[in-house]
Order: C-alpha cells, then sequence, then structure tokens
C-alpha cells in the first residue's frame, strides 16, 4: 500500500493550540512526522527590546498560562545576575515555593489530559479536581489562579504570612494523599498500564541525542534535572530526588510526573518549616548595566533557557527565550516512528507540550500582498459588514453596537 | 582550582585564539569569543572532550556592523554552562551548521536564519521557522533597523 500524508492542525481536535504535524502513514503506522511550528508566534522577544524591564516581566510571564513563573522567573534571574542584585533568602524560598505549587498544578492538570487522551475521563475528573486545590492556594497567594506577578526585579511582590503557611500544609497533606492514589493507580491499574506501555517509545540515546529535556528526558532515563544540576533559587539548600524511569515510553512519563508530584510535596514541606526571616525585595535599578547573563530553570515541562543582555538603559539589548517543548519536538518525531496513527494524540500529549512558549511578533500583513496595513474600530466594522455582505450575503449593518 | 578554571586553561592551551577571551562570570557560567575560522574545530573539542554534551539552544543578535551566535551549551552533571560566542559580518552572514553535532540544533539555526538573515552553511532544506511561509524573504524582524510598520495595530487584518 502507498505512503499516504495526514495534516493534523493547524486546527484540530487532538490539538489544544495551532500547530501543525504532517504524519506520512503506511496502513494504520506512522513512517515519518514533518511538523510546521510558528503559529504562535507572537514576537514577545522583539517587544521586550521596546519596554522598560518591569514591562518586559509582565509581558514574559504571559509567554504561557501554565508556566507562567518559569518564564518570570528566569527572566529576573538574569536581569538580577547583569545587575549585581542580592535577592533576599526569603524571596529565594517564595518563588522555589510558587515554582513548585506550579508544577504540582501542571502537572495534575496534564494528567487530567493524558486520562482524557486515552478515553478515561475519570483520571481527568479526578486530576481536575484535585488541581483546584493548588489553584486555590496559588489564588490565596498572589491574587491569582495563572500569571502570578509574584516576581519583581530583586525579589518578590507578596510575602507569606504564617496563616497562609498553614493553609498550604494543609493543603499539602491532601495533595499527597490523592499523589499516592494516583501512583497506586499507575502502578496496578491494568488499563492503564496496557494502553500506554510500548506507546512513544524513546530510547535514552536518542532522547540524549535529540536534546529532549524534562519529563520526557528522565522518563527515557536521562538523569537531569535543572534543579539538582544548576541549583537556582532555594533548590541548593533542598533535598529532593530527580526521578527517572526505565519505560522509555508514555506510561514511564506517567510514572515520572507523578513521582515529581510526592517530589514537590516533599519541597514544599522543606521551604514552610525554614522560611527564613527578613525582607522579600531589594531596590533595583531602573537602569540595568551593560552585560549578559543566562539562566536555566526546571519549568514543568523541562529546561526553560532564558538569555538577557544589558545596555545601560532601562530597557534590554536583546532577551531570548528557549522554552523546553521546542527541546522535545524533535523527540515527539522519533517516538511517533512506528506508531499507531490512533497513538498520535496521547504521545504529542506526553511530552505537555505548549506551543504558546515554544513560538514566542505583533505584526499583521495581507498574506497575500505582504503589504502592511491598519485599520481603526470603525474601518474594521466597515471592512467586516462589507465582507459579510459580498461573500454571505448577509446585511450586518443594522446591528447596534454597545458605546465603547 | 574549581572545574571552571581547569576548562578555562584546557580551552586556551587547545585554542590560542580564545586566550584573553574566556570569561567566568560565576559559578557554572563560562563565557568564550571564538573566531569564526575556528569555531566547527572549537565545537567539536567541547563536545567530544569536555563533554559539553547538551546543546540547549543558540541566540543571535543584531551588534551593528555584525551578527553575533551564542551558542549555549551545558556539560554532563556539573551543570556548567558554556556560552560560545561567534560573529559573522551583517552584510554576509554566513555561519557552518553545527546539527552533525546535535540534530536539535535546527530549530534554532532556522529561527536565526528567519529573525535575523544569517545563511547557515550546511543546514539541510526544511520549512522554516517561526514566520509564516508568506513572509517575506529579505524582512528579518529581529534586526535592529526593521520597523514594524505596523507596532500600534488595533486589529487584525485578514483576507477573506
Amino acid at each position: 500500500m502507498a505512503n499516504v500524508t495526514i495534516p493534523i492542525g493547524p486546527q484540530h481536535p487532538a490539538l489544544k493550540e495551532p500547530e501543525r504535524f504532517d504524519l506520512t502513514i503506511a496502513g494504520e503506522r506512522i513512517v515519518r512526522l514533518n511538523s510546521k511550528l510558528g503559529y504562535n508566534h507572537r514576537g514577545i522577544e522583539k517587544a521586550c527590546e521596546q519596554r522598560t524591564y518591569i514591562n518586559c516581566l509582565y509581558l514574559i510571564e504571559r509567554i504561557c498560562g501554565i508556566c507562567s513563573h518559569s518564564h518570570a522567573t528566569a527572566f529576573v534571574q538574569c536581569v538580577e545576575e547583569v545587575a549585581g542584585l542580592q535577592v533576599p533568602k526569603r524571596a529565594l524560598y517564595i518563588r522555589t515555593l510558587i515554582g513548585e505549587l506550579e508544577r504540582m498544578h501542571s502537572h495534575l492538570l496534564w494528567l487530567g489530559i493524558a486520562g482524557h487522551e486515552i478515553g478515561f475521563d475519570t483520571l481527568l475528573m479526578y486530576a481536575w479536581r484535585d488541581r483546584e486545590v493548588v489553584l486555590d492556594l496559588l489564588a490565596a497567594l498572589t491574587g491569582n489562579r495563572v500569571n502570578y506577578g509574584i516576581n519583581t526585579i530583586g525579589g518578590i511582590r507578596r510575602d507569606v504570612s504564617p496563616e497562609e503557611v498553614v493553609e498550604i500544609l494543609k493543603g499539602v497533606d491532601i495533595l499527597e494523599e490523592r499523589t499516592k492514589y494516583y501512583i497506586q493507580l499507575a502502578s496496578e491499574d491494568m488499563t492503564l498500564a496496557e494502553r500506554l506501555v510500548s506507546v512513544g517509545s524513546l530510547s535514552t540515546a536518542d532522547a540524549a541525542r535529540l536534546g529532549a529535556v524534562g519529563p520526557v528526558a528522565r522518563a527515557s532515563n536521562v538523569d537531569q534535572d535543572v534543579r539538582r544540576d544548576d541549583p537556582y533559587a532555594a533548590y541548593n539548600e533542598l533535598d529532593f530526588k530527580v526521578i527517572t524511569d526505565t519505560h522509555c515510553d508514555v506510561y514511564g512519563r506517567v510514572l515520572v510526573r507523578v513521582g515529581e508530584l510526592m517530589e514537590s510535596c516533599k519541597i514544599i514541606r522543606q521551604l514552610l518549616k525554614n522560611l527564613p526571616e527578613g525582607p522579600i525585595a531589594v531596590k533595583a535599578p531602573r537602569k540595568i548595566p551593560v552585560g549578559e547573563a543566562v539562566t536555566r530553570y526546571e519549568a514543568p515541562r523541562g529546561e526553560d533557557l532564558h538569555y538577557v543582555r544589558g545596555n545601560g538603559t532601562e530597557m534590554p539589548e536583546r532577551v531570548k527565550v528557549r522554552a523546553p517543548t521546542l527541546a522535545n519536538v524533535q523527540a515527539v518525531a522519533k517516538m511517533l516512528e512506528n506508531n499507531y496513527l490512533a497513538d498520535f494524540p496521547i504521545v504529542l500529549a506526553a511530552t505537555d507540550p505548549c506551543f504558546s512558549c515554544t513560538d514566542r511578533v505583533i505584526v499583521t500583513r495581507e498574506s497575500d500582498s505582504g503589504n502592511a496595513g491598519v485599520m481603526d474600530w470603525k474601518a474594521l466594522r466597515a471592512y467586516g459588514i462589507e465582507w459579510y455582505k459580498k461573500n454571505r450575503g448577509l446585511d450586518c449593518s443594522r446591528i447596534k453596537l454597545r458605546s465603547r | 582550582m574549581a572545574n571552571e578554571e581547569i576548562i578555562q586553561q584546557q580551552l586556551a592551551k587547545q585554542f590560542p585564539a580564545t586566550d584573553g577571551k574566556i570569561r567566568i562570570q560565576r559559578d557554572r557560567r563560562i563565557w568564550v569569543e571564538v573566531p569564526l575560522g575556528i569555531f566547527i574545530q572549537f565545537f567539536q573539542y567541547v563536545k567530544e572532550e569536555l563533554k559539553f554534551v547538551e546543546f540547549c539552544t543558540m541566540t543571535g543578535l543584531d551588534e551593528g556592523a555584525n551578527l553575533a551566535f551564542i551558542y549555549h551549551m551545558a556539560q554532563e552533571h556539573t551543570g556548567i554552562m558554556l556560552n560560545i560566542r561567534i560573529t559573522a559580518p551583517k552584510p554576509d552572514p554566513v555561519i557552518p551548521t553545527v546539527t552533525g553535532f546535535f540534530p536539535s540544533a535546527e530549530i534554532p539555526e532556522r529561527e536565526v536564519e528567519d529573525l535575523l538573515g544569517a545563511k547557515v552553511n550546511g543546514l539541510a532544506p526544511g520549512r522554516r521557522y517561526p514566520l509564516p511561509d508568506d513572509w517575506p524573504q529579505n524582512d528579518h524582524p529581529l534586526l535592529k533597523d526593521w520597523k514594524p510598520a505596523v507596532a500600534d495595530v488595533k486589529a487584525e487584518v485578514k483576507n477573506g
């Protein structure tokens, strides 16, 4: 039978974000994958060059809704290194605390999606119900469920009160109990194992060769974790295990993530027990000196790299972001080789892809002519009315708009 | 002697052209400027001999007369990052590919081609990244003199 190429995306029910994957299949088996990324490229790096460092921080935090704290922390760490700021220890502990809570909500989110992709919607409901515990804690600590805005250059913006410490510990107890259940489920439930073992295999050698990061690499038995290998914030004072697994498949990726949930509970307790007293920020200059820094951050999805170059002004000369999903994209192609087409959604989902992070220009052009154009609200409305009249035979001109 | 200093000495000894151009900024961060002509030998040495086996990514920069490229490498288990900087003249910014060492370099290399107009010698043909397929060929948004024609755009105009 001749090979057939099936385009999946940029808009497709199996994808949560717009990216395109052309799958060449022979019968039911995938022969190769050709991906087209960039649909979510928003030019954030360029935009940063035209904004002050503080403006950049809020923009950078919006690279991703799920691992927003990861990006914000990686960015401020770079700026603080260039500016030579000594961040207070209490601030470093609280940054780490928010980072681990973020990891827990991200992994629980992922667990639910993974359950959904294999038709196990009870797991989706359970995991997302439990995730609310973390999100409530994050909302109490920062004011937001995502995009916490906790970081500032030189420290953090909000302290943690003793009452909040008690609430976090209660929440962690609940989450730990639930994680034990998920570990039991993953180790004993035959349905889950039989559906996921040997699906989306990635050998240790391939994971290392293709530059896989995070839980994807660790589930292929690559022993790497930036929190241990290149510690930042408070990680050099914490005792935790780097979870790896030898299954080298989707099942291994489940085991690694549920294992990491347990480690996060352990880390959070240590942080709260040893939370230092003192200030939560130092004053940062508006103008950051000439210099450059690069930082790595172990985001829930893997290594997040930021590079910042200062030029002595209030705005950075260059900001570079390499999110973990970009590092894992080539590994996905390898994982899919010789797998069934029907396994594509779970294999892709098992990398916990985030294409908002991966693609990072606010520019609009008429796609055929290449001409740039600007429309105000009135002109856009007139354009819309004309388009619907011409192409759909609808007269929308009588629809009244609410005053703005 | 710290590991970073040992690496600094090994590099300076093996590649005298880099002597005086290696900077240890802090623990686990080394920055080195390498002439374009010896870049590939240098790259091979740090991967194979010094075990900088993780290619994290590369950053492209517009520095006026030149384009600069920084290759961010990490050493196995020590967490030491070696940041290798090369430059190429802006009118003819040709650099060699490192995909032969790290297949994962393909996407970052396509990115510097798209966003800065670099030419990466040896990079296999493939889909551009990250700009759309119909983006003009000689329009590179990360160049400093590139101005967004519609930076304060309030609406997105789409065909049809």
